[in-house]
């Protein structure tokens, strides 16, 4: 037998793309999809994997590599496929040449997203067929079989997971990697030049192909009935289906593989031959909807939420009516998660507030400075929305209205699609000022790369895009770079900035502390110089702690010695007590 | 064997996903099944973070149950209170006995609640280190979360072995040594 190892899910994804042979994949960091790029670069000797600057990027390279014959994927986050979504509905109607699967990952419980959406809705109204797996084995195992039907019935493949798939841990059996002659490429503009006449003729057809998928699926092993006693009967799929097993080891399972399309005949068999029959699935009712709409007697969002992950208690309580006996949660302050100890983004903030600017925020760790103290971002919608929002409140409100707001972006936010809208804003005579908050990575994420740093996914040097000049060459005239430790240059040039009735681009260059692998200085408090005044609190700095005698501490393991605390003490009560390398 | 069920709480950026990769090796050692679930992204960022681990003859769920954990590892007081209820009636409780303040706190917005310990001893199997403080003396603050591990290790069923074993194997060449002896101090508390 070949070596068993434990693997993340994401992990277990990219070695079975490895393994299905693969020769090209692209995506844009985000949470819970990234970490399948990270795994796969390490067979770099194999397929070629990038980062691309946004998830329809990303898709259409993929696309690209498909058209001309190998096996290519894209992956994201589930907002990620939102972007994706154009080339993804009208690569529907070209089909593939080599197999072509899309990785999204749907965040159920909202641990590091923005929505809630279900995938497998978006991938239904693309009229794509779903493969979801349920354990880190699965997910090596089921995308060799998506790129094997991908090429098979010439239908893209959307490739679901969640959260607690992706960053689940399980025993995976390693394989071989298959390497896949490439398909030779022949020119055929009816397949692949979607204007309308083309267009139209393959909408017919791959109803067609959908047609012949769904007869299939009611063979196809990764549609697995487990019967066992027909009291209960249960269709579930992906991670749920672990948690039927831990609460329901006695029900009959109709475990889906594919869930779109459906295996009608399959259900309807299963479906007759158990007493009661229940739909398990998390988020929208999508495998219960249609079971439903053949006229088949099934309970599912009757007992279940739409909301958040599911877990075998709970199908203990709405299935079996158990009355679990367990204890109430203790009564504790909550934790939300905070910008770091020495964030760069803080002392901007710290400005930002002092200043009462509002900010329309984005997507990226700096998220974080809506809440208390620093309290500054009044809106986060999607990747890029903050220039364009501050554009629309300008237009409906006019350039007074904005003197007191700014747009707040990351670097790498700003190269995904933040760009497009500082060109509206240019184009359409806007003012208003847009903050860069360069901190040299995809931050929230995990570090990742991205086209202005310098270096590829592999690690290689590469051209990395000058954010400055960028923003000059779309007609910003009023580009300043400060450092955000400076809180006094910052200052200055947001009051500066935001008093022209010009569009101003400030960026902040200051490297992620996360990325910062130099010593460390360090400060502590002198209680007798401390007057409790609460200034060095307000930046909201996690490493400090309020004593019961009003004094502050600075706890030694969580300081990384940003010194902004000291900045902002005019009692000199904070003092560099460790020299570090900075 | 019916699955164990081990949970890893603490505050993001704490290393508790070095601790879980750590049990995780333990488990497939002793050749057994294993599922491990963990949390990545925004709430590491100085969040409330928790992961599970279970090993047994067969594992189906990746998450433990309300109520099903025999072992907790607390890396915070405050966490350990948080999910204290996830605990089987018997089941043992670790706490490093160090204080994170969160957000809320630091503002003012909410009281750090006194006694944890005491009132948590009340109900339940606590063991407690001064965790932090106890890996400063051997020279490396950072390595408190092998202190810990060390205290529950007494509480499973692994030799001490096989934990160093594992941890040879899990963490970077460089700390080996400093790992295994914070391992040491934990063990022998």
């Amino acid at each position: 037998m070949s070596e068993k190892v434990i693997m993340l899910g994401n992990e277990a994804i990219a070695r079975g793309a490895y393994e299905a042979g693969v020769k090209v994949s692209a995506a844009y960091p985000g949470t819970p999809s990234t970490e399948i790029s990270e795994n796969l670069v390490k067979y770099k000797d194999s397929l070629y994997c990038e980062w691309s600057p946004n998830e329809k990027v990303a898709t259409e390279v993929a696309i690209g590599a498909s058209v001309s014959g190998v096996r290519a994927m894209s992956c994201m986050k589930h907002v990620g496929f939102n972007v994706a979504a154009d080339p993804t509905y009208t690569v529907s109607y070209m089909g593939v040449n080599g197999g072509l699967v899309i990785v999204v990952a749907d965040d159920p419980g909202l641990y590091s997203s923005q929505n809630e959406q279900d995938t497998r809705m978006v991938a239904r109204a693309a009229q794509l067929p779903v493969i979801e797996p349920s354990d880190s084995a699965e997910a090596k195992e089921f995308i060799k079989i998506a790129f094997d039907l991908s090429e098979q019935f010439d239908r893209p493949f959307v490739y679901r997971t969640t959260t607690r798939l992706a960053h689940s841990q399980g025993l995976v059996e390693l394989n071989e990697r298959k390497e896949i002659e490439d398909k030779p490429y022949e020119k055929n503009i009816r397949k692949n030049v979607m204007m309308p006449g083309n267009a139209k003729l393959r909408h017919v057809e791959i109803e067609k192909r959908n047609q012949e998928l769904a007869e299939a699926a009611n063979t196809l092993p990764i549609n697995r009935v487990e019967m066992n006693d027909t009291k209960i009967g249960v269709i579930t799929s992906g991670i749920p289906y672990q948690y039927v097993k831990e609460a329901l080891p006695e029900a009959s399972v109709l475990k889906l593989g594919l869930v779109n399309p459906l295996p009608r005949k399959l259900i309807e068999d299963f479906a007759s031959k158990v007493d009661t029959l229940y739909v398990v699935e998390e988020l929208d009712p999508v495998i219960e909807t249609q079971v439903k709409s053949w006229g088949i007697k099934a309970i599912g969002k009757e007992i279940f939420t739409v909301q958040g992950e599911y877990s075998a208690n709970m199908i203990r309580q709405a299935i079996l009516k158990e009355e679990l006996d367990i204890s109430k949660p203790a009564e504790a302050p909550g934790r939300p998660p905070i910008l770091c100890p020495g964030c760069p983004h803080r002392g901007v903030y710290y400005v930002l507030n002092k200043l009462k600017i509002h900010a329309a925020g984005d997507i990226g760790c700096y998220t974080l400075g809506a809440v208390a103290p620093l309290s500054v971002v009044d809106t986060t919608i999607c990747m890029g929305a903050s220039i364009s929002s501050l554009h629309g409140m300008e237009k409906a409100k006019g350039k007074e209205y904005i003197k007191n707001w700014v747009a707040v972006i990351g670097d790498s936010t700003f190269l995904h699609t933040g760009v497009n809208s500082l060109m509206n804003m240019m184009y359409n005579k806007a003012t208003g000022t847009v903050i860069i908050l360069d901190n040299s990575t995809t931050g929230m994420t995990g570090h990742q790369d991205h086209a202005a740093t310098g270096k590829t996914l592999q690690g290689d040097p590469t051209y990395a895009i000058d954010i400055p000049a960028l923003c000059r060459a779309i007609g910003v005239k009023n580009v300043v770079e400060v450092n955000a430790r400076d809180i006094q240059a910052v200052e200055k040039a947001v009051k500066e900035e935001i008093a022209k009735d010009e569009v101003s681009v400030i960026i902040t260059k200051t490297p992620c502390v996360l990325l910062d692998k130099s010593k460390k200085p360090l400060y502590q408090t002198h209680t007798d110089k401390c007057k409790k005044c609460g200034m060095c609190m307000k930046p909201g700095c996690p490493a400090m702690t309020k004593n019961a005698d009003g004094t502050i501490s600075i706890d030694d393991t969580m300081c990384t010695g940003c010194g902004l605390c000291a900045s902002l003490c005019k009692f000199d009560a904070i003092e560099l007590v460790k020299e570090g390398d900075r | 064997m019916a699955a164990k069920n081990i949970m890893i709480v603490g505050v993001g950026g704490q290393g508790t996903l070095l601790t879980s990769r750590i049990l995780g090796g333990l488990a497939i050692a002793g050749g057994y099944d294993v599922k491990l679930s963990e949390v990545h992204g925004m709430a590491q960022r100085g969040g409330s973070v928790v992961t599970f681990v279970r090993y047994g003859d067969k594992v189906a769920e990746p998450i433990v149950e309300e109520g099903q954990a025999d072992v907790i590892i607390a890396f915070e007081r405050l966490e350990a209170l948080r999910y204290a209820h996830f605990l089987k009636k018997d089941g043992a409780l670790i706490i490093n006995d160090w204080r994170i303040d969160p957000m809320p706190v630091v503002i003012g917005a909410a009281q750090y609640p006194e006694n944890i310990i005491e009132t948590l001893g009340e109900e339940h199997r606590v063991y407690t280190v001064n965790a932090t403080e106890e890996a400063k003396k051997i020279g490396n603050p950072r390595v408190f979360n092998l202190i810990v591990l060390g205290v529950a290790a007494q509480h499973m069923d692994f030799t001490k072995e096989q934990w160093y074993e594992v941890i040879e194997k899990t963490v970077p060449p460089k700390t080996i040594e400093i790992n295994k002896k914070a391992f040491d101090v934990g063990y022998h508390l």
